[in-house]
């Protein structure tokens, strides 16, 4: 691999800082979920709703603290990430809280819970509790290489928070999946901030250990196999997802995890074999569990015939209401205030939110998010290519990989491509921990762009031009 | 490190692709399919979005629309004055579906009709709601409510006919049911259904259209028909071969009449039908045999069933059946059956100089503009018997109503021809009879009306008189009604 190749992906030596693209970027951001504000009131009442003033103003406020923390501390940022995470958050505000109008979810919570809480006033505090760690990773993060230095604490941090949720009296159950705790009234679910803390352990883990995963191996049918010693790592982290999966009935963050370190391994090792061990081990632990845990065999079921069990079954109701709210929406979708994705009952404005997004903006709007959130991950690998360091380049690869696997994971569960898994979409789903958490990823993304574009006082030397230097003792 | 992130990239490209082609299968390919599945709410939350196309009655609506709370469906049907209208707009509920033509002109009523799409179109680009279109029935208000409040509270149904078109002018079954009292699907509305359900007198049962009686002496008409038609006899007032006491063929039972008519032997078919004897056409069915009474009965709409469109049961004319048989088939009984929608239509092709027109009682469909959609051509069914027979038995019928058995049926100012009927029914006739009427009423421009009316176990006597003393009344009053409507 040569210095011009990388060089060339995102040029490195007097790239323009590009920040009055991104502020024109971030105006439409902000104003396209006002207008679907607009849209949704009147589609509604017929009238303007009455908190479009204080909403526009909040997104556009986060906005515009975002856009002058990043022109200050990270000037040659990659462009795009700010204004699309903008846009995706503003857009969940307006279907939370288009969801908050419904009736049938009104009388649902008050029914349930005895009272009906909106869900969007919090989602726009979240918002900006989200922005508010978002400027403090980019003030207290002047260099992601800095995190290298927490590569076991982060392994550790991440091990506390996977299990958290398992700690009696801490975590709670919810709907069958064991990842959330609550803590003084609010719900986390420590799986969300751990994906971040487990990136950082992974990068700087592989960082050390690529050479001796990648070159210390015997060829075996074409495929370099990893000596027995060096297959311990991923055993451990296999065996890990394996118990998340078990013990938390979360097929979703289990995959997560597992793919982002193969992923990882992947980029770290350039072995295909670690792939093709990866791939037939989450095959096997999930062929496995499916067939033995209930929870996650309801929900393979479902996903195989959910008309069949439709009646009998939960899991198999919600994913059939999931796709008759897909169908339902057709090409251009019944528009916005106007579909009835709130028969899905619960979760409707969470793990279902997208099909509210698919029932009322249709196959256009699904596809324009689609294509959003696909950007967002090009814009991460874009950044892991142009990373000069091999922390940065896997810390950007994981945080990417892990957000590609988590779109697919849950808009190919609730649009039944997959067995729905209990996790979020980013930034459109009421809750705080994503949102928040998905700030995080977003602004190390944009730190380690900033350090990848910002023009080098002298070129630094590029780690993959030094081959030589791996083999150590 | 960069080829495999390239490879990464490559990846997250086809996760993203793979979630693009699902999302195209589900909104495109297979929206249709999950839009209209039978599990998907929608399809009922939109059928009860907007008001309720109406039913029309002499240019008014019968039907309503209100909205509901509660639900999450919005409007639910009402009616006005429901309990007399049931059996013509059947009921369209939210609990539990619709029935009649409430079902089937659903597609007018809810909007959602193909011949409505152009329309639909252009109401979803300049934006205004769907609507549903109307439902104009032929059906006479006056008429109705004479059929209904005649039959109060006796059990019976009543239907009228406009011979000359075939359009239903009263169409009346009692005891009746509110539709508006299950329209909706709460608490209330399963009450009135269950109740409605389970109640013995069976008000749910469209009695006009649906139930079938013995037709007993009033089927003597058709048998009447059939003799001048094959020929048997042709002149109302030549005297029958009817021997007295008559003993059925192949048996050794006598045929009785109902009282002690010494005319009946050998009368004439006027004397004969005035008096309703059943020996004379008893035997005059034996005498043609069954497939020539068969043929007849068929000829005016027996062994078919009748779609108005509402779906009318079949009227039943044995097919396989002795001598014996057939002479008791002759005079109403044995296994003979008539809706009174087909005992009107009997009437109404005699009043109509031997036509029998096609029954109907949708006269046009509107779309919500009231532009009218389409509207119902009169088309003749049959030719029953020729023009020349048909004025011999208006002759006969009109001697029955002036100096026969259905002198109560007499309306000064028109000519009115009928004939009176007791059906005896049940084991060793163990049951109440019904009493039947069946008439038109003539004026100088034809016949605007004929009429069956069946009352129940009504106290009826067993003697002919029954039909003239509780169903003709009735009649009366619904030819009363339309004659003085067309004034």
């Amino acid at each position: 691999m040569s210095s011009t190749t990388h060089t060339s992906t995102i040029g490195a030596i007097g790239a323009p800082s590009r920040r009055n693209t991104e502020l024109g970027l971030l105006v439409f951001a902000v104003l396209i979920p006002i207008f679907a504000y607009a849209n949704v009131g009147l589609a509604i009442d017929g009238t303007m709703p009455t908190g479009m003033i204080g909403y526009g103003l909040g997104l556009g406020l986060l906005a515009a603290v975002g856009h002058l923390v990043v022109r200050k501390f990270a000037p040659y940022a990659d462009p795009l990430l700010l204004p699309l995470a903008t846009l995706l958050n503003g857009l969940g505000l307006v279907l939370i809280w288009r969801l908050d109008q419904s009736e049938r979810l009104q009388q649902l919570q008050e029914r349930s819970f005895g009272a009906f809480n909106p869900a969007a006033p919090n989602q726009l505090m979240y918002s900006a509790v989200g922005i508010a760690l978002f400027v403090g990773v980019l003030l207290l993060l002047k260099d992601h290489r800095i995190l290298q230095r927490f590569t076991y604490i982060s392994m550790v941090a991440a091990m506390i928070l996977l299990l958290l949720p398992l700690v009696p009296g801490l975590g709670t159950d919810v709907f069958g999946a064991k990842i959330w705790i609550r803590l003084g009234g609010f719900s986390i679910q420590p799986g969300e901030f751990a994906k971040i803390v487990i990136a950082v352990f992974f990068a700087g883990y592989l960082m050390v250990k690529r050479d001796a995963l990648a070159l210390a191996s015997r060829r075996f049918m074409g495929l370099y196999l990893p000596r027995g010693r060096d297959l311990g790592p991923i055993l451990v982290i296999w065996a890990v997802s394996l118990l998340i999966l078990v013990f938390e009935n979360d097929l979703g963050t289990s995959l997560l995890f597992f793919g982002m370190f193969v992923v990882m391994l992947y980029v770290a090792t350039e072995r295909t074999s670690w792939i093709v061990i990866g791939l037939l081990m989450s095959a096997a632990g999930a062929v496995g569990v499916a067939s033995t845990a209930g929870h996650v065999k309801a929900r393979v079921d479902a996903w195989l015939d959910p008309f069949g069990c439709y009646a009998t079954s939960g899991a198999c109701e919600q994913i059939g209401q999931s796709i008759m709210a897909f169908g339902s929406g057709g090409v251009l979708g019944t528009g916005l205030g106007q579909g009835n994705s709130d028969l899905i009952g619960f979760a409707a404005n969470a793990d279902f939110i997208f099909a509210t997004v698919g029932e009322e903006l249709g196959l256009a709007g699904v596809m324009a998010f689609l294509v959003i959130y696909g950007l967002i991950i090009e814009r991460g690998v874009r950044t892991a290519l142009a990373a000069r360091d091999p922390f940065g380049k896997l810390f950007a690869a994981g945080l990417s990989g892990a957000f590609a696997l988590q779109i697919f994971v849950v808009a190919g569960g609730v649009m039944g491509l997959i067995p729905l898994t209990g996790m979020t979409m980013p930034w459109l789903a009421a809750g705080g921990s994503s949102v928040i958490a998905n700030w995080a990823l977003i602004a190390i993304l944009i730190r380690i762009s900033d350090t990848a574009r910002r023009p080098a006082p002298a070129p630094a030397a590029n780690p993959d031009a030094e081959m030589t230097q791996v083999v150590r003792p | 490190m960069n080829k495999p992130l390239r490879r990464i990239a490559m990846f997250c490209g086809l996760l993203v692709l793979a979630l693009l082609i699902r999302d195209n299968w589900l909104q495109y390919v297979k929206a249709d399919e999950l839009r209209t599945h039978e599990k998907n709410r929608r399809v009922l939350i939109e059928r009860y979005a907007q008001k309720r196309g109406d039913i029309i009655v002499d240019g008014k609506s019968i039907t309503g629309s209100e909205r509901t709370t509660g639900s999450d469906f919005a409007y639910k049907r009402t009616y006005r004055n429901g309990e007399m209208w049931a059996p013509v707009t059947g009921y369209a509920s939210q609990a539990y579906g619709a029935t009649q033509i409430e079902s089937i002109e659903d597609g007018i009523l809810t909007g959602n009709d193909d011949r409505l799409f152009f329309r639909r179109t252009l109401d979803m680009v300049t934006g205004k709601k769907k609507e549903g279109g109307n439902v104009v029935t032929t059906l006479n208000g006056a008429a109705q409510k004479a059929a209904f409040e005649g039959l109060g509270n006796k059990k019976g149904a009543v239907a009228a006919i406009d011979p000359s078109t075939g359009a239903i002018l009263a169409l009346a079954s009692t005891p009746s049911y509110d539709p508006s009292s299950f329209a909706g699907n709460s608490k209330d509305d399963e009450k009135a259904w269950t109740d409605l359900e389970s109640d013995k007198n069976k008000p749910l049962l469209n009695r006009a259209l649906r139930e079938t009686y013995p037709p007993g002496s009033t089927f003597k008409v058709v048998t009447a028909a059939a003799a001048l038609e094959h020929g048997l006899y042709t002149d109302p007032d030549e005297k029958t071969e009817s021997p007295l006491p008559w003993t059925m063929p192949d048996t050794r039972t006598e045929l009785k009449n109902e009282g002690s008519y010494p005319s009946c032997k050998d009368g004439s078919l006027r004397e004969a039908l005035r008096i309703s004897c059943n020996t004379v056409f008893g035997k005059i069915g034996s005498d043609l045999g069954k497939d020539k009474m068969r043929e007849t009965a068929q000829k005016f709409g027996f062994n078919e069933e009748q779609f108005v469109p509402v779906r009318a049961t079949a009227s039943n004319f044995p097919t396989q059946m002795d001598r014996p048989q057939t002479a008791l088939s002759s005079i109403g009984q044995f296994e003979t059956a008539a809706t009174p929608l087909q005992m009107a239509m009997v009437a109404s092709a005699i009043a109509n100089d031997g036509k029998l027109m096609e029954p109907y009682m949708v006269d046009q469909v509107q779309a919500p503009g009231l532009d009218v959609i389409s509207k119902h051509a009169p088309k003749e069914l049959s030719r029953p018997l020729s023009a020349e027979n048909a004025q011999k038995l208006q002759d006969m019928m009109e001697t029955v109503v002036n100096q026969g058995t259905g002198t109560s049926a007499k309306i000064p100012g028109a000519t009115v021809g009928g004939k009176t009927g007791t059906a005896q029914h049940g084991i060793d006739n163990s049951e109440k009879p019904y009493a039947w009427f069946i008439s038109y009423a003539k004026t100088a421009d034809g016949s605007p009306v004929a009429v069956a009316v069946v009352v129940e176990d009504s106290d009826a006597h067993r003697e002919d008189i029954s039909g003239g003393g509780l169903a003709a009344p009735i009649a009366k009053n619904v030819m009363q009604a339309v004659l003085d409507g067309s004034k």
